[in-house]
C-alpha cells in the first residue's frame, strides 16, 4: 500500500455559539486507501467533512493537501482542488440527462460558451465506464434508481478529477447487490491512487471496505487504528466511551390475540400484490427484502398513502377500510415513515408540536376550540424525558436536533396516538448506536404492553435481533415468513434475492 | 423572548413607528382627529381581506383573485340592497357570495391540486370581465336611504365598521392560537407532505383557508360599499397585491408555515399611511407606489438576513431565548 500522505488535518477545532462541534481534531487520508469514520451523531464527522470541503470554516488548526496548506477554503476552492463528496442522498439535476449531469460545472467549453455535444457525450461515457456503470448517458437523471443516481455521482466527482472522495453514508438505502456493486467501484478507486474518507453507521460493513478506522467522540479524534486489527464491538466502546451490548434487548413477550390482519392485500398502484399477514398483540414482525421489493409501498397502502384495489384488512377481526391517514389513526394504527428529513417530522415546528401533531384532537375541547396548551407542554415533556431526547427546551425547533432526537420525536407522535398497530419504516437508519439501542429498547415496551409491531428494516442484524417473525419480500409480495428460530442471514437474504422454488406458487 | 420570537413583526413596528415620527415632525397635523380616523376607515377592509391573506399564505399558498372577488361582492351588496333585503340578511348573503367564490378557489387548488397562482390569476380576469359584462360599465345607484352607514349615520357607521373589523381580528388572532385546526394550517404549510403522514387531510385545509378567505372578502366589500352613494364596477383593482404586500412586510414566510396577525396588522398600518403620510409632509403622492415597493424589498431582505444570521449563529436570538 503506498504510504504517501494526502490529506492532513491537524488540531481542527470548531465550535458553534460556543458548543465544540470539534476540538484537536486531527487526522490523515493516504493516497490509495478506504480511511472509516466512525462516531456517535453530534461525534463531530459531519462538521470535520464540511471543514474539508470548506462548507463551514474551521476556528483553529489547519487543512494541507499534497503538502500545501489550504487557506480559506470553501466549496469551489475544495472543488478545484479534487475535493469531492458524495452523501446518502444523491443530489443530481432531475430534469438533466446523465451526460449533462457529468458535464455540469467542468467542461470545456467552446468559443463564445457553445456546447460541444459530441465531446460531452464521449466524456461521459469514458468517465462511466471507469466505474463499470453500464448507464445511457441520455438517460433522464429522474429515470435512474437511487444506486443508478449515486454511481452518476460518482462519476462526476471523477470527472472533476477527484484525488479525495468523501462518502457519507452511502449504503444507507442501498440493497446488499447494490452495495456490493459500490464497494468494487470504490476498490478500483482505491487502486488508482484515490484517498477515500468512508463514513458509514454500519459498522459490519467496514472491516470489509476500509483499511483504517478513525473514531470520533464529543469532537475529538479518540483513534486511528488499522481496520484488521479491530473488532466491531472495540469500534462501538470507543465510540461510546463505554460498553454497549451489540446485543438486541429482545425479550420473550407471551403472544395475545391477532390484532392486525392482511387477507391478500394489494395494489396495482403501489405495485404489491397477494399479500396474507397476521400479527398478533406483542409481536414484532420484521420485514425483510431488497430495495423496490414493494415493503415501504406495502406499509403506506396500509396507511392509507396508496390506495388498495383487493383483499382486505383487518383490524381485531373486523373488516375495516382506510382512505386517509386519518381514519388509519382512528383505527388504532401509527405509521413512522422511512427518513424523518423527508416529512416525518415537520423540521420548522417545535419539538411540542411535532409529537401532538397526530392528536390534536386530544388536547381539543369542545368542536376543536379551546386547545390546551398546558396539557400540550405536559405531555411533550413526558415523551422527550421518556425517550431521552436530548434538548435543552421543547419549544426548540426539531431541526435543532440531532437525527436520532428526531427520530425520538417522530416516534413520541405515533406512541401518542396510543397505537394497537406501529409500523416502522427503517426506524434506525442513520442514527447513532446509542439513540439506536434506546429505539430497540422502546420497541420491546411497546411489545410488552401489547402493541402489534411491524418493522421494516434493510438492516439484517436488526431484523434478526429483534423479530419474533420475519417476512420476506420481492417483487411485491411476501414470499416467505420464518420463524425466528430458522431464521439466518443467508436464508432471508436467498429468499429476498429470489432464489426460492416456492415462490412461483404465490 | 418576546423579541427573538417576533423579531420580523418587531422590524416592521419599529419602522412604523420611525414613520409615525419623522411625519409627527415634519407635520404635526398629520396627528389631527380626522385624519386618524380617515386612515382607520379606509383601511379597515385592507385589514380584513390581509387576515385571510396570512391564512392562505400561511397555508403556502396564494390568492391574487381577491381583487375581483371584491368587486363581484360589492356589486352584488349594491343589488341585493336595492331588493330591500334587510341589512343582516344582506351582510350574510353577501358574504356568502364571497365564501362561494373562495369554494371554488378552494376546490381547484384543494381538491384537484391545481397551482394556486394560476388559478387565481385565471379568477382574476374572469371575475372581473364577467362583472364587466353584467354591469355594462355602469355603477350600481339609487341605493336605499338604510344601506349607506347601515342607516347610522356617518358616525354610527363608522363606529360600527371599525367594531366588526376588530371583533373580527380579534376573533382570527385568538384562533391561530387557540385552535387545533390553526396548528394544522401551519403545518400544511410547513410540510404537506409531513402533515399528511400525521393524518391530517390537506386538502380539506387548504379548501376552508380559501373559503374563509372568500368570506372576508364579502365582509370587506360591504364594509367598504356603504361608506359611499353608488357602487363602481371596478372597485377593488390592486387590492391583492396591497393584502400580499402587507402580510408580507408583516413578517409572514412566503413559502408558508410562518406568519402573525400582529404581523399583518403592522403591515396593513404601515403600508396604509405611507400615502397620506407623503402628502402630509408635501412629497409627491407618485412616490406612494415606489416607496411601498422598496419597504416590500426591504423586508424580503431584512428576512432573509434574519434568517441566516440564525443559522450561522452569530446573531443567535433563539439561542439566547434558550438559555
Amino acid at each position: 500500500m503506498p504510504e504517501k500522505t494526502l490529506l492532513k488535518a491537524s488540531n481542527i477545532s470548531k465550535s458553534y455559539s460556543g458548543v465544540h462541534a470539534l476540538r484537536d481534531a486531527s487526522f490523515t487520508l493516504r493516497s490509495g486507501e478506504v480511511h472509516a469514520l466512525v462516531g456517535e451523531n453530534g461525534a463531530g464527522k459531519s462538521t470535520l467533512i464540511k471543514i474539508i470541503t470548506g462548507a463551514v470554516l474551521q476556528d483553529d488548526g489547519e487543512i494541507v493537501l499534497n503538502g500545501e496548506a489550504i487557506t480559506s477554503n470553501s466549496p469551489a476552492l475544495s472543488k478545484s482542488l479534487g475535493i469531492a463528496a458524495i452523501y446518502q442522498q444523491p443530489v443530481l439535476f432531475p430534469e438533466l440527462t446523465v451526460a449533462e449531469n457529468i458535464a455540469i460545472g467542468r467542461e470545456r467549453l467552446g468559443a463564445f460558451g457553445v456546447i460541444d455535444w459530441k465531446e460531452r457525450r464521449n466524456t461521459a461515457k469514458a468517465l462511466l465506464e471507469r466505474v463499470g456503470a453500464r448507464i445511457d448517458t441520455e438517460t433522464i437523471a429522474a429515470e435512474l434508481s437511487m444506486p443508478q443516481q449515486q454511481l452518476v455521482e460518482i462519476t462526476r466527482a471523477l470527472g472533476a478529477d477527484a484525488k479525495v472522495l468523501i462518502f457519507d453514508e452511502p449504503t444507507a438505502s442501498l440493497s446488499e447487490e447494490d452495495t456490493q456493486n459500490l464497494f468494487k467501484v470504490i476498490r478500483e478507486l482505491r487502486a488508482d491512487g484515490v484517498g477515500i474518507i468512508y463514513i458509514s453507521h454500519r459498522l459490519e460493513e467496514l472491516p470489509v471496505i476500509a483499511d483504517r478506522v478513525t473514531v470520533l467522540r464529543d469532537g475529538r479524534t479518540i483513534e486511528t487504528l488499522e481496520m484488521a486489527d479491530v473488532t466491531t464491538e472495540q469500534m462501538i466502546r470507543l465510540m461510546v466511551g463505554r460498553d454497549l451490548s451489540a446485543v438486541f434487548p429482545k425479550r420473550q413477550v407471551e403472544r395475545g390475540e391477532v390484532i392486525f390482519e392482511l387477507k391478500n392485500f394489494g395494489s396495482r398502484s403501489a405495485g404489491i400484490r397477494g399479500i396474507d399477514l397476521a400479527v398478533r398483540a406483542g409481536e414484532i414482525v420484521g420485514v425483510s427484502g431488497l430495495i423496490g421489493a414493494g415493503r415501504t409501498e406495502l406499509a403506506k397502502t396500509i396507511f392509507g398513502l396508496e390506495a388498495p384495489d383487493e383483499g382486505e384488512i383487518l383490524i381485531k377481526g373486523r373488516a375495516i377500510h382506510i382512505g386517509h391517514p386519518s381514519e388509519a389513526i382512528e383505527y388504532g394504527i401509527a405509521y413512522l415513515p422511512e427518513d424523518r428529513r423527508k416529512h416525518g417530522v415537520v423540521l420548522d415546528f417545535p419539538i411540542s408540536a411535532n409529537i401532538t401533531l397526530a392528536s390534536l384532537k386530544k388536547l381539543s375541547g369542545f368542536a376543536g376550540l379551546n386547545f390546551r396548551f398546558g396539557k400540550e407542554k405536559e405531555i411533550a415533556a413526558d415523551y422527550t424525558r421518556r425517550l431521552g431526547v436530548k434538548t435543552p427546551a421543547i419549544f426548540n425547533a426539531v431541526s435543532t436536533l440531532s437525527g436520532g432526537n428526531q427520530q425520538k420525536v417522530a416516534l413520541s407522535r405515533w406512541l401518542m396516538t396510543k397505537p394497537s398497530v406501529l409500523i416502522l419504516d427503517e426506524p434506525t437508519q442513520g442514527i447513532d448506536v446509542g439513540a439506536k439501542a434506546e429505539i430497540h429498547e422502546l420497541m420491546m415496551e411497546l411489545a410488552e404492553q401489547g402493541v402489534a409491531i411491524l418493522m421494516i428494516s434493510s438492516e439484517l442484524p436488526e431484523v434478526l435481533g429483534m423479530s419474533d417473525r420475519i417476512a420476506v419480500m420481492s417483487g411485491g409480495t411476501i414470499v416467505k415468513i420464518f420463524d425466528r428460530a430458522d431464521a439466518t442471514q443467508d436464508k432471508i437474504l436467498s429468499v429476498a434475492l429470489g432464489h426460492l422454488e416456492s415462490a412461483a406458487t404465490r | 423572548m418576546i423579541f427573538s420570537r417576533y423579531k420580523r413583526e418587531v422590524s416592521a413596528a419599529i419602522a412604523f413607528v420611525v414613520l409615525l415620527v419623522v411625519v409627527g415632525i415634519a407635520a404635526p397635523t398629520f396627528f389631527s382627529a380626522g385624519n386618524l380616523r380617515d386612515l382607520v376607515i379606509n383601511n379597515a377592509p385592507t385589514l380584513l381581506i390581509a387576515i385571510g391573506m396570512t391564512l392562505v399564505i400561511l397555508a403556502g399558498q396564494i390568492d391574487i383573485s381577491v381583487g375581483s372577488q371584491f368587486a363581484v361582492c360589492s356589486v352584488a351588496a349594491g343589488f341585493l340592497a336595492k331588493t330591500g333585503m334587510p341589512i343582516p340578511i344582506l351582510f350574510i348573503c353577501v358574504l356568502l357570495t364571497g365564501a362561494a367564490m373562495g369554494a371554488l378557489n378552494g376546490a381547484l387548488i384543494g381538491w384537484l391540486r391545481l397551482p394556486s397562482i394560476i388559478v387565481t390569476l385565471a379568477m382574476l380576469v374572469m371575475w372581473r370581465d364577467a362583472l364587466r359584462w353584467v354591469t355594462e360599465g355602469a355603477w350600481v345607484q339609487n341605493l336605499p336611504e338604510n344601506f349607506q352607514w347601515f342607516g347610522l349615520g356617518q358616525t354610527g357607521g363608522e363606529i360600527l365598521i371599525v367594531a366588526i373589523t376588530l371583533v373580527l381580528f380579534a376573533f382570527f388572532a385568538w384562533s391561530l392560537r387557540n385552535l387545533a385546526s390553526a396548528r394544522k394550517v401551519y403545518a400544511v404549510g410547513s410540510d404537506a407532505e409531513a402533515a399528511r403522514l400525521a393524518g391530517i387531510r390537506s386538502p380539506n385545509v387548504v379548501f376552508w383557508v380559501f373559503v374563509i378567505m372568500g368570506g372576508l372578502v364579502g365582509i370587506a366589500a360591504l364594509l367598504n360599499a356603504v361608506r359611499f352613494s353608488a357602487i363602481p364596477g371596478n372597485s377593488g383593482v390592486g387590492l391583492e397585491l396591497k393584502a400580499i404586500a402587507a402580510v408580507v412586510v408583516g413578517g409572514a414566510a412566503i413559502s408558508g408555515g410562518r406568519a402573525t396577525l400582529i404581523g399583518t396588522l403592522i403591515g396593513v398600518a404601515l403600508l396604509g399611511t405611507i400615502g397620506t403620510a407623503l402628502t402630509f409632509v408635501g412629497i409627491n403622492p407618485f412616490w406612494e407606489k415606489a416607496i411601498q415597493g422598496a419597504i416590500i424589498l426591504a423586508a424580503l431582505v431584512s428576512d432573509v438576513a434574519l434568517g441566516r444570521l440564525e443559522k450561522n449563529g452569530k446573531f443567535n436570538l433563539a439561542g439566547a431565548k434558550a438559555a
